[in-house]
């Protein structure tokens, strides 16, 4: 029996398909979206390698911003210590512990919506599993993608993981206090990155020092003003009154 | 590895395709993968082969078509190529992916029951 060449075994039917497999999360997605729009708040997906400095930027986010309502829902395989972190900054949190799932998807997000609410808030920050793969893959429903690469990470990553290079929005290139005792080419990661992602955006920052937070808040600020807002007066404000699968 | 919810979310699609032909076993899975997709094709086939049992795959083989990334210019519409930067720099323009982030089910191969064909 022929089971792979696609020439067709005569005793078999064929049924065409041609569906994304990834079609139901991409619904609960675009669901998880209209909620973010409704609401008026910036979604961001944050993503990058386990150590690559994520919870720290945040962290650095509520230490320099001024007058931003922020929240985060952070994404951990077995720990809630990353939402702890962020609440004692200062940033109201859940955590969404995920087993063994190595990313976050759309209908975990959703569900951890239903206990953080993101009325009046400005930004929402979804920190993703530490994992430079399969957090790429799937949409959450953000309004933009950014990657957390740590200076100690090298030159090549985005060259190693397109995927996630070419959906990033920004790219966030941290512990540069780090890089005095580094070998390190920041040309050769912009260069990576131009080969990687179609828009590149790279932004230098550390946590530590503060450098280049300043730079990421008015990004932050600029992708916030992209928001188009409801037309006043749009009534659903309440949260969660119109259908779909609660289970 | 997030080859196993890829593989869960085929299953369940297969199934809902399946149900139309009661009585029919699945003999053959087709899928396509994009080479941007973030999809392993070896752990997808390792995760299929380990899911599928008391499945309604449990019967079949998959098969994987791989798709190569490919970026043009949207404007003129030129290729670029493998390793090059993502940007056509005539019309000043960032490239677009035009395919090769695809995790589709294209179709399935089923076996009818005799009195069914």
């Amino acid at each position: 029996m022929c089971e792979s060449c696609g020439c067709g075994d005569p005793d078999l039917v064929p049924v065409d398909v041609h569906d994304n497999i990834l079609a139901g999360n991409d619904l609960q997605a675009q669901h998880n979206r209209e909620h973010f729009v409704e609401a008026g708040v910036l979604a961001i997906n944050l993503m990058g390698s386990p150590g690559a400095g994520k919870t720290a930027i945040l962290e650095a986010t509520a230490r320099h911003q001024r007058g931003l309502r922020l929240a985060a829902l952070a994404g951990d395989l077995a720990t809630d210590r990353d939402a702890a972190r962020l609440e004692k900054a200062g940033i109201p949190s859940r955590a969404i512990t995920t087993g063994n799932a190595c990313h976050l998807d759309a209908k975990m997000v959703h569900h951890a919506l239903h206990e953080l609410p993101i009325n009046g808030l400005d930004i929402l920050f979804v920190e993703n599993v530490g994992n430079l793969v399969c957090p790429a893959v799937y949409d959450l429903g953000q309004a933009a993608n950014v990657v957390a690469l740590a200076v100690t990470e090298g030159e090549d990553k985005p060259l190693k993981y397109p995927t996630m290079f070419r959906k990033a929005d920004l790219v966030l290139l941290t512990k540069i206090d780090l890089l005095p005792h580094l070998e390190l080419d920041v040309e050769a990661i912009r260069d990576a990155l131009s080969r990687a992602m179609p828009e590149p955006r790279l932004i230098l920052v550390s946590a530590k020092t503060g450098e280049g937070v300043d730079q990421w808040l008015a990004w932050l600020a600029e992708r916030r003003a992209r928001i188009t807002r409801p037309p006043v007066g749009h009534d659903h404000g309440h949260g969660h009154h119109h259908h779909h699968d609660h289970t | 590895m997030h080859e196993y919810s890829i593989v869960s979310a085929l299953v369940d699609k297969v199934e809902a395709q399946a149900r139309a032909h009661p009585g029919a076993i699945v003999r053959v899975v087709h899928v396509a993968i994009g080479e941007l997709a973030g999809v392993e094709i070896e752990l997808l086939v390792t995760a299929f082969d380990t899911f599928k049992p008391k499945t309604v795959c449990a019967a079949a083989a998959i098969a994987v078509e791989s798709r190569p990334a490919r970026w043009r210019c949207p404007k003129c519409k030129t290729v670029i190529a493998r390793g090059e930067k993502l940007r056509c720099e005539p019309c000043a323009s960032p490239a677009r992916l035009e395919s090769g982030d695809e995790i589709m089910l294209q179709r399935i191969e089923l076996e009818m029951e005799d009195d069914d064909v």
